[in-house]
């Protein structure tokens, strides 16, 4: 025998489950008066620094079928590429962004849309820049534990060509399931959970 | 506790055996909804350890209690009155202060209130079924609410759900996000359950089960179980090591 590190374990996971929205956004599964408005439905206010953008975001089964009961929670940094937490040690974020939301997909059309602003770039373990990106985590019924992604720009190519991130996934093939097209101030973001285009999951 | 200066280092690996894996085909809603290809590795950068952060100034003041939150006034919600309480830890097993807790469950009948529930089991108009709290300085936390019931599901012909209360829990950062479920010590429905046998080894299911607390339990009035919760560990500092080519 020797000593014990004293580690506990990570609890396990579990699905969200169907009814997901009752705990995280109750006001859009009609049980109104409990909480005054969902936590992250709205990301920006009119002194929200930055670039105004809307993100949306489908999330698609191995059967080509849109989710109608998923939520997805994004984290990102400000314009200046500044994280709105404590563990930010570069300087201080935007006091109007906290950077960070949460949407459950229509439950008719299965899409949910963020408004937010473009973030700035943040630095690599090492220092380099990374291309701006958002964090991504969807949660759904039978989804087991939660997927973690990230979106990336389509009209980024130069700053994505050199993303440390990106520059590191083998298969090159896969790259373009990260990269949202932009139309407009409209990127869209498509994430496949399974399928030839199955989006790029990072255990993080 | 009385270190609270902000950490910044990356998180502990997350135990991809003990948690449950993707595809589990006996939950078949997991089938179509499970990558596939194997994970990315990432080593944790800014955008993972650092996350956003809630005050307790959010909170109303009855968010932690679902007997009352959703009632009219002078009425309360039917069931077996119990208090859940416990820690929310890191696998380093300290205290997670501010951690945001969000839990949501079935009613007394194991009906919950929304539009895509198709249960015969009726609605309890005085429970809504969600409420909040976060952790204090220690990372304790507690809310009063009632026992949830079990409820069929169609999955297989006849799969029934322990009684069981969902929680959402944001720690520090980012990539110690997790949904997870709390169960009650004692419901033979827990080791039949398919969703929980998702979770591969028995004692990760183990540590999902509350424990009765008859200390804690309020005579006359409510009982209490204990409920704990790890989120992922980090190490001490971000920039530990530099990778070749870097
Ligand atoms: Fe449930």
């Amino acid at each position: 025998m020797t000593q014990s590190l004293n580690r506990l374990k990570e609890s396990a996971s579990q699905t969200a489950g169907p009814y997901v929205h009752i705990g995280l956004t109750p006001n859009f599964a009609e049980i109104p008066g409990v909480y005054p408005e969902d936590l992250g439905i709205s990301m920006v206010n009119d002194k929200t620094k930055g670039e105004r953008i809307t993100i949306k975001v489908r999330v698609i089964d191995g059967a080509e079928t849109t989710l109608k009961d998923a939520l997805v929670e994004i984290w990102q940094a400000d314009a200046d590429g500044l994280y709105n937490s404590p563990s930010e040690m570069r300087g201080a974020a935007d006091p109007n962004f906290k950077g960070w939301g949460r949407k459950a997909t229509d439950m008719s059309t299965g899409e949910c849309i963020f408004e937010t602003i473009k973030p700035g770039r943040v630095p690599f373990r090492d220092g380099r820049p990374q291309a701006p990106h958002i964090t991504f985590w969807v949660v759904a019924r039978g989804i087991n534990i939660g997927l973690q992604t990230r979106m990336y720009f389509g009209d980024e190519e130069k700053a994505n060509a050199e993303d440390p991130v990106l520059q590191r996934i083998e298969h090159k093939i896969r790259v373009p399931t990260l990269i949202a097209p932009r139309e407009g101030n409209t990127y869209t973001f498509d994430i496949r959970l399974q399928g030839d285009k199955e989006t790029i999951f990072f255990d993080i | 506790m009385s270190n609270n200066s902000p950490e910044t280092g990356s998180f502990f690996a997350r135990d991809r055996e003990w948690q449950p894996p993707a595809f589990t085909p006996w939950y078949k809603t997991s089938v179509l909804r499970s990558p596939q290809k194997a994970l990315i590795s990432l080593d944790n950068t800014i955008s993972e350890i650092t996350g956003p952060v809630f005050g307790h100034n959010m909170l109303g003041a009855l968010d932690d209690d679902l007997i009352h939150n959703f009632a009219k006034p002078g009425e309360s919600a039917i069931g077996e009155r119990t208090i859940v309480y416990g820690r929310v830890l890191d696998e380093r097993g300290r205290g997670v202060p501010g951690a945001l807790l969000e839990f949501w469950q079935a009613n007394a009948g194991g009906r919950y209130r929304h539009k895509k529930e198709g249960y015969m089991a009726p609605l309890d108009p005085n429970f809504g079924g969600c409420g909040r709290t976060i952790t204090d300085e220690n990372g304790a936390y507690a809310f009063r609410t009632i026992k949830p019931g079990p409820y069929p599901w169609p999955n297989g012909p006849n799969d029934w759900r322990p009684s069981h209360i969902h929680f959402s829990i944001f720690g520090h950062g980012f990539a110690q996000r997790l949904i997870t479920q709390m169960y009650f010590e004692g419901d033979p429905l827990i080791w039949k359950c398919p969703i929980v046998r998702t979770i591969p080894d028995k004692s990760a299911i183990e540590q999902l089960v509350a424990t009765l607390d008859m200390e804690a339990t309020i005579p006359m009035d409510a009982r209490a179980y204990k409920f704990d919760i790890v989120l992922r560990g980090r190490r001490s500092t971000m920039f530990e090591n530099r990778r070749e080519g870097n």
